[in-house]
This record gives structure tokens, sequence and C-alpha cells, in this order.
């Protein structure tokens, strides 16, 4: 692969399996649904605009999930708000993937303690694939969460296998900071 | 050139002219501060409405903008006669004269009712709604009265200072190892009939799940 192909015809074409291109194929078109409930939300446009640049990654936002693969829940999420996120989820197409973005998400965050309202991580609701700790989380964090989903769509579109555990991020230096409930108490350790 | 003499402050009972003209038009009306020093006019709650629409068409009061309509609870409230009312603070103001003017409302907490202002200016409609949602104070006379920020079938209205927090919301838990912040009571799970009593189906890893 390192020279140039000659203008042999032979040497311009790759063989492959049609599975394997199109697991190829979908690990790298990761369409994500548009939505936000808070200021993880900021993080995630900053996350797809011209700087850090998902659509690199062949992540184009959508504005329905029928045509979204992934759902990343970026913010806060309250008791009322938790039952239409579940209705979102349940319209996205087979196969779904779930990141739960931030500290709020993941376990509620400050709020965790101290809210009437406010959910303890939207677990409770949708299976989560991918936690990524922070407050908000950087953009790196982010990326480097969707580097390990692509893993397990490429896992999942070759070999049939789904993750049973989630995966937990840990890039950025914002593991367990915060508010000392970065991750769900009972997936790692808190401060 | 010598600073003059800092005036003295006005004298703390003093009300303001247009405060003297509510007062002098309804004698029930009483003329509070706050513990901060905030002049108000407490007004009982059977006579609010009337007072409202006075002060907003009388020509010398002229208070046209209903600024806000909120309201806070006097249980175990610092610097206050000790009392266990709802007050609902209706901030009244005028661009034209530059002033503003503030009513209070104390309803009893067992029987919170008020009569709804909405009839004088509609955006109280929104502000009600929320002081109901979040304190439980009935407005009379409100056309459609029901919960805007929490969901329908909440329990209780949160910003009472003897709210008991949720142990639950439909199923889920609320509170992570069953305690208040500050060990306080939490609201009792309700009962669920045995017949209806299912057990959570647990949730597989992104697969299909059934409805929770």
């Amino acid at each position: 692969m390192t020279e140039r192909p000659g203008n042999d015809l032979k040497e311009q074409i790759q063989l492959t399996a049609v599975d394997e291109f199109l697991a190829w194929g979908k690990e790298h078109s990761l369409f994500y649904l548009l939505f936000a409930t808070a200021c993880c939300g900021i993080e995630l446009m900053q996350a797809g605009g011209p700087r850090y640049d998902l659509d690199r990654l062949g992540m184009i936002p959508r504005a329905t999930p029928r045509q979204a693969d992934l759902m990343i829940v970026a913010g806060t999420i309250t008791h009322k708000m938790a039952s239409r996120v579940r209705t979102l989820w349940e319209q996205m197409t087979e196969p779904r993937w779930v990141v739960s973005m931030g500290s709020c998400a993941n376990a509620g965050g400050p709020f965790s303690k101290w809210s009437y309202s406010v959910l303890n991580g939207i677990d409770k609701y949708v299976p989560v694939d991918i936690y990524i700790p922070g407050c908000p989380p950087r953009p790196e964090a982010l990326i480097d969460g969707v580097m390990a989903l692509r893993e397990r769509v490429k896992r999942y579109r070759t070999t049939g296998e789904r993750a049973a555990e989630p995966h937990i991020v840990t890039v950025g230096n914002q593991a367990f900071g915060g508010h000392g409930c970065a991750v769900p108490l009972d997936r790692g350790p808190t401060t | 050139m010598t600073t003059p003499a800092p005036t003295p402050p006005p004298p703390v009972a003093e009300p303001t002219p247009t405060a003297a003209r509510v007062l002098a038009q309804f004698p029930e009306v009483m003329h509070r501060r706050s513990d901060n020093g905030q002049p108000f006019l407490l007004v009982p709650a059977a006579r609010i409405a009337e007072v409202v629409q006075f002060v907003r068409d009388d020509l010398q009061v002229a208070m046209p903008v209903l600024l806000d309509l909120t309201a806070y609870d006097l249980l175990r409230f610092p610097g206050t006669p000790p009392s266990d009312a709802i007050a609902v603070v209706y901030l009244l103001g005028s661009y034209q004269h530059e002033r503003t003017l503030t009513l209070q409302v104390h309803a009893e907490r067992a029987a919170c009712r008020v009569r709804s202002i909405s009839n004088v200016w509609p955006a109280a409609l929104y502000f009600e709604r929320e002081v109901f949602d979040l304190f439980g104070v009935e407005f009379l006379g409100h056309p459609s009265l029901q919960r805007i920020l929490c969901p329908d079938d909440w329990q209780g209205h949160p910003l009472r200072k003897d709210y008991l927090w949720p142990l639950e919301y439909q199923g889920v838990p609320h509170l992570r190892d069953g305690q208040h912040f500050d060990g306080g009571p939490v609201r009792p799970t309700p009962a669920v009939p045995a017949a209806t009593a299912e057990p959570e189906p647990e949730l597989p890893r992104g697969g299909e799940a059934k409805k929770p």
C-alpha cells in the first residue's frame, strides 16, 4: 500500500468481503441524533464545529431519530425529560448506540443529591454503551468515546457481538473530577 | 469645598406617596418592611383582586406593569414573626414614573387559596401556574391552573419547606441511597396494588427492549 498503484488494472482493484466492506462503511458513518439538553450540548457543538470537526469521522448530525445510529445524551436529564429521551431512543433503528456525555447524563452530576427533579443517570432509561465523564467533557474526550464506540461498531458488524459492559472514557484528566460522581457509582471508583 | 453632612435616612415607617394612596383607599392593607428593609403592602387575601385593580387603574398610583409574581415560604423564614403562611409577592412597576410597588398576600398553608389576578394582567397566567406548581397556591378564577414545570403526576409542591422528596418517580429511583441529602424525611413510595404489581423488566444492552 505504500507504493502508488500502477496503471495496471489488477493493481487498482482490492478484493474484500461484502460484509467487511459494509462494516467498514458503517463504522465510518455514525450519524448522531442532534439534540442536547444542557451545557454539554455547547461542547458537543464545539466538537462538531470546524476546530474538532466530527464530520471528518463521518459523523453527521441528523434531525430525526429514524436516520440516526447514535444518540449522544449531552446534558442534564430530568424525570420529566427522561421518558421523552426514551421515546427518541425507541424511534431509532437497530442497531442503535448511546453515548452518555458528562456527569449529569452519567450520574446526575451536581444535581445528584441536591435536586428533587433530576434523574441520576440516563442509564435508568436507555442502555448506555460509552460513558464520558467530565463537566463538561472536552471535545477530545468525546472524540475518544467515539473512537471506542467505532471499535464496538466494527466488532458488532463483523462478528455480530455486542459488548456487554459499557466503556468509560478516561482521557482529558476529567475522569474523576468535578462532582465526585463523574461516573455511576456502581461502575467505577469515585473521589 | 466641604462635603455636605449626610442626610439622615427617612423614617422606616414612612410610606411613599404611592403606598400612602393605597393605604388611604384600603384601610385593611398594612404597610410593612421586610427584614432587609424593603417596603411592601400586606394585603388581605380576600381583597387582592380589588387592590390590584385599583393600583393599575388609579391615576395617582398608576402601576401598569406586572413585573413579577412569585412566592416564598414563611416557614422557618429568618427575620419575620414566626408564621407558616405562603407569601405571594406581586411586583408592580411603572416605566413612565420610574417607580415600583410590592404587594404581598400571606395565604394560609392548609387552605392556600388566593384570587387570581389574570383578569387584570393576563401576564399573570403563567406566573400563577408556576406558583401553583412549586408552592401549591390555588388561584381562584384561573382558567387553566395546571402544573407548568413539574410533570402532571408529580406529588407535592417542591419549593415548600416541608416538601418531602420523592424516593422514586414512575418506578425509577430518585434518591441514590434512599435518603434526603441532609437526612430529612422522604415521601414514602405509594403502595402498588398487588394485582398490577410487576417486576421492572431488565434493560438489555442495545437490543429490543420493552417499554418500562
